[in-house]
């Protein structure tokens, strides 16, 4: 077992052994905190696939948590009124079954991912990075002064949506369905990075040309791992606001697509299971530092400098004592 | 948040044992970025009012929504699932509250709102354990409204945001104003130039302004409207005209007619006493957001004397009543649990250098609000 | 509309554009020169803004305001350039994006923990305020006459710094090819330095003159920064003239957009509709003409390198 596996094993241990241990303790507040950091984790390693394998620094990945946010508020919202969500040319009704709103979160993502990417991968570099800022904000904009779903309040669903055979009222056993989501995209992550697929990605973030040489074409291999990405994304974020029982536009605000980035940096960038990491200390950190003074996004800000300026590899960084590009 | 708060409640001498509470409430407002002030005012007002009590059983748990929606669901949680509080409070924005306010409520908890009080739960999704101690959100613009057909205005521009509190802002003058309409604009969220917006209205032939623009952008708009050169009266709720922030926007505010449920020259002794204690606390004058902060505190004070928290009935009855001296004078609840009460026209003046407000007559008269009928409680 | 209107809008519209000029100008020189992408350069725009209100405010000179104002914001870009910004020239974007992104925080709320939650008084100067009557009859702020005066000079000098004198040689040979002027004896830290001081001295005077007709408080930065970045990105990032081209179609699109787009679809739909999706699409309206510009020209309207 190297170091890394070992240190992977105690990060999941932990984000199972304390919620099992609040349930028995009766503490459903640090499960709620959990979940909140595996849905933020599985985000997170979504980005990671287009962040870290494919080099592509997006900051619009809001777009797809939000578009995940909105797929779940807007077909509960539906399914509570009991009004149909289209009535012509055919009735599409509301749902509250998580499947099949998973299911449209993650269709509408991949959709979404796939123009945007088509766009905006004739950009590289810092035109990248403003594009995709750009792409973030119109629907940051448009959902706020867009007054059918609520406009800047949001929607509030009031009971949390159904999975079959499952109580998800019950903190636990919502932790649990949230918790296999995240182990599948690991799995699923890890499998990309050693498949053809992952390995001509790493080959076209490094060295472009040589991907081409072979004949293959880096842009379509970056559409790709950003429509993976978007899609897991947007998975998330229908978790997130069955988690809140909330959507509202700042999910899609270019600090939500920030923190995105934030996680993966604190963690380990180009660590399977860096992002986990980082989006586990920062719950915990927000969670920490809220209550120790009304100035703590001040710490906060020292610490992330902190991080960035001298410890490029995160906390596996710091923990296995080099750093892996 | 706990420490916090306990070294809050020590600061202010007022908690004598804190490891004992017979009644503890969170409050959730928004104490850091951009709107922090308002936030301040609510929790200090409140603050004030705990520690005039003199009550050591009462236990104030204080949290930072950093004015983030998710960030004040997760409080929520927090408040409910692990602090074990029994009453909520707290919220500045009507966004967070429709995230936060059905939750707690279908969770059994009381919520009492010092200052949010948007359309949606003040009718269908009223409820009996939520009560708005501030004002329904149409109510301040209707008594603008209504003010305007007092002094003759007869074609208003009307202009807010492009957001739900900002139709509700137009809607509300709309309901009482019964003149024409010049223009009515929407204008982007966060928006700090209204030079596009000042050149309609110069061109729209108006003879009045009527404006809602929270924050900052008040400020922006007030300040170069000042200077445009455009000089017709102006309208607005007290949000853009309140003590934290006229400091800020100067003399351009000065003569602005603003509505408002109540005014630190409100003639009743509670209020006198308030603004005096205040200022002597805080070493500032309050604002109508501390003075909502002191009501709503009062009030829950006011429902402790007669009942304990664990007898829901008896004590949303003695909530109900409303029997506490505000620092508004008279002071109820109507059946949608939101205030019934007077709504005043005040004008910017100067007193020294302290840019203030004055009361300068009732635009509405025992004011309930426009949804109750749809309440069904 | 009559002209009168279409005219006064297109003003407002340049008078904006400027403004977004001397923060974009500060912005595209410091990522021209160092290939740094400064998040935190809104921050300056604030501390600007802040130093000219407390100045103001104790002497009640709006010139020493604005002096002020620039020589803080030029003192912190330096503290922020020698502690901070110094270790990120070599690292990646991503890093650099986020170091900067922590200033904001560290930058905002450290004025809060200064000068407290609510918002400063700054005003525009008496002799500058009220409106002046142009000819055709239109009626205009003569303080937003001398804020488009101002930006354009502003404009005008730096052209002619970066073209003309012996320091504005080097920066731009520093944009080409940093080793060879290092090589050729120019104390590269040094002109670093000097630039980034320069960038944030324009933001710190930009905020000081937005200031006195806009609300100086914590946050007020972010908005403007997003848009000084839509700015350079159109332009093209590391040229002058493109910030300066960016500025004034930020600018206009967004004035006009605001105006025009309901009105357009009233011409569709019912007003209280075209009202709605209107103002809703003119929100948008920058963001998509930024789209369109990188879909048409990946590096923006004059960038040579990505």
């Amino acid at each position: 077992m190297t170091r890394e596996t070992l240190l992977n094993t105690l990060l999941m241990a932990l984000l199972i052994g304390v919620p099992l241990w609040a349930w028995v303790a009766d503490e459903p507040f640090t499960i709620t905190l959990a979940t909140r950091a595996v849905i933020f984790a599985l985000a997170a390693v979504g980005l990671n696939i287009a962040l870290g394998l494919g080099g592509l620094v997006s900051l619009g990945h809001a777009v797809y948590f939000g578009i995940g946010g909105y797929a779940m508020g807007i077909l509960a919202y539906h399914a509570q009124t009991y009004t149909p969500l289209m009535a012509w040319p055919f009735v599409i009704e509301g749902t509250k079954f998580m499947p099949v709103i998973w299911l449209v979160a993650m269709v509408v993502s991949a959709v979404v991912a796939f123009v945007i990417g088509l766009l905006s991968l004739r950009t590289s570099g810092v035109y990248f990075i403003m594009i995709t800022l750009a792409f973030g904000q119109m629907f940051y904009f448009f959902t706020i002064s867009w007054p059918r779903y609520g406009g800047e309040d949001g929607l509030s669903i009031y009971v949390r949506n159904g999975f079959p055979g499952l109580n998800t009222l019950d903190p636990i056993q919502f932790f649990a369905i949230c918790l296999a989501l995240l182990c599948a995209v690991l799995w699923l992550n890890a499998r990309i990075v050693k498949s053809p697929f992952g390995l001509a990605l790493g080959a076209a973030r490094q060295v472009p040309q040589r991907v081409e040489t072979v004949g293959l074409d880096p842009f379509r291999l970056k559409l790709v791992a950003l429509v993976i990405s978007g899609t897991i994304c947007g998975l998330a974020g229908a978790l997130f606001a069955d988690l809140n029982r909330f959507v509202s536009p700042t999910m899609f605000s270019w600090q939500m697509s920030g923190e995105l980035i934030v996680f993966i940096i604190l963690g380990g960038l180009g660590r399977v299971f860096g992002p986990v990491a980082g989006a586990t200390l920062f719950v915990l950190l927000e969670h920490l530092l809220g209550g120790v003074s009304d100035y703590f996004l001040f710490y906060v800000g020292l610490l992330l400098l902190l991080v960035v300026l001298f410890t490029p590899g995160g906390i596996y960084g710091i923990l296995l004592g080099r750093s892996k590009s | 948040m706990t420490l916090k708060s306990f070294a809050l409640a020590a600061a202010m001498g007022l908690l004598a044992s804190t490891a004992w509470a017979e009644t503890k409430i969170g409050m959730i407002t928004t104490l850091s970025g951009g709107g922090a002030g308002l936030g301040i005012d609510v929790r200090d007002g409140f603050m004030l009012a705990i520690a005039q009590s003199g009550r050591d059983d009462i236990e104030v748990v204080i949290e930072d929504d950093q004015r983030k929606p998710d960030i004040a669901v997760q409080l929520t949680d927090k408040m409910i699932q692990s602090e074990k509080v029994d009453i909520l409070t707290g919220i500045i924005w009507s966004n967070l509250a429709m995230a936060v306010v059905p939750a707690a409520t279908a969770q059994g908890k009381f919520y009492l709102s010092p200052n949010a009080g948007p359309s949606a739960l003040a009718g269908r999704g009223c409820h009996e354990n939520y009560f708005n101690v501030a004002w329904q959100n149409d109510n301040l613009h209707e008594a603008a409204g209504a003010y305007a057909n007092t002094v003759g205005h007869a074609n208003s521009f009307i202009l807010a945001p492009n957001y739900p509190a900002g139709k509700d802002a137009l809607t509300g003058y709309k309901r009482f104003y019964e003149g024409e309409l010049a223009g009515e604009l929407y204008t982007e969220l966060g928006q700090t130039d209204y030079a596009a917006e000042i050149a309609q209205i110069r061109a729209s032939g108006a003879d009045s302004v009527f404006f809602f623009l929270p924050g900052g952008m008040g400020i922006s708009f007030l300040k170069q409207y000042a200077d445009s050169g455009v000089d017709l009266p102006v309208i607005g709720p007290a949000f853009s005209f309140d003590q934290g922030i006229l400091q800020a926007v100067g003399p351009a505010a000065l003569g602005v007619v603003n509505t408002s449920q109540w005014n630190k020259d409100l003639d009743n002794p509670t209020n006198a006493a308030f603004v005096e204690s205040f200022a002597a606390e805080y070493g500032r004058l309050p604002s109508l957001y501390a003075s909502q902060g002191f009501d709503t505190a009062n009030l829950l004070l006011s429902a402790l004397e007669v009942a304990d928290v664990s007898d829901a009935d008896a004590f949303r009855d003695a909530l109900r009543a409303a029997n506490f001296d505000s620092t508004r004078g008279d002071f109820e609840f109507g059946p949608n649990h939101h205030p019934v009460q007077d709504i005043y026209a005040r004008e910017v003046v100067q007193e020294g250098d302290v840019f203030t407000n004055r009361l300068i007559g009732v635009a509405l008269t025992d004011r309930a609000d426009a949804y109750a009928a749809d309440c069904k409680m | 509309m009559s002209l009168i209107l279409i005219i006064e809008q297109i003003l407002n519209g340049v008078q904006f554009g400027v403004m977004l000029f001397l923060m974009a100008s500060g912005l595209t020189l410091i990522f021209g020169v160092m290939g740094l992408i400064n998040l935190a350069h809104g921050s300056l725009y604030m501390v600007g803004a802040f130093a000219a209100a407390g100045v103001a405010a104790s002497s009640g000179s709006f010139l020493l305001a604005l002096m002020a104002a620039m020589a803080a914001a030029a003192m912190a870009g330096v503290i922020m350039e020698m502690i901070v910004i110094r270790r990120l020239y070599d690292r990646d974007h991503l890093e650099q994006v986020l170091a900067t992104f922590a200033l904001i925080l560290v930058f905002s709320e450290g004025t809060r923990f200064v000068f407290g939650s609510f918002p400063l008084f700054l005003d525009v100067p008496g002799v500058l305020s009220g409106p002046i009557t142009l000819p055709g009859g239109i009626q205009y702020p003569l303080y937003r006459l001398v804020l488009i005066a101002v930006g354009l000079s502003v404009a005008l000098g730096l052209g002619l710094f970066i073209s003309k004198t012996r320091v504005g040689i080097q920066i731009r040979a520093g944009e080409n090819d940093r080793e060879m002027i290092a090589a050729l004896g120019v104390d590269i830290a040094k002109l670093y330095t000097l630039v980034f001081a320069l960038g944030a001295a324009l933001a710190g005077l930009a905020g000081a003159l937005v200031g006195a007709i806009q609300s100086v408080q914590i946050g007020m930065g972010e908005p403007i920064l997003i848009l000084a970045f839509v700015v350079i990105v159109i332009g093209g990032i590391g040229s002058i003239r493109g910030a300066l081209i960016g500025s004034l179609l930020v600018g206009l699109t967004d004035t006009l957009g605001g105006i025009f787009l309901p009105e357009l679809f009233k011409f569709f739909v019912a007003p209280d509709v075209a009202q709605t999706v209107g103002s809703a699409l003119a929100s948008m309206a920058i963001y998509v003409l930024m789209a369109c510009v990188l879909i048409w020209r990946p590096t923006g309207l004059f960038g040579a390198r990505a």
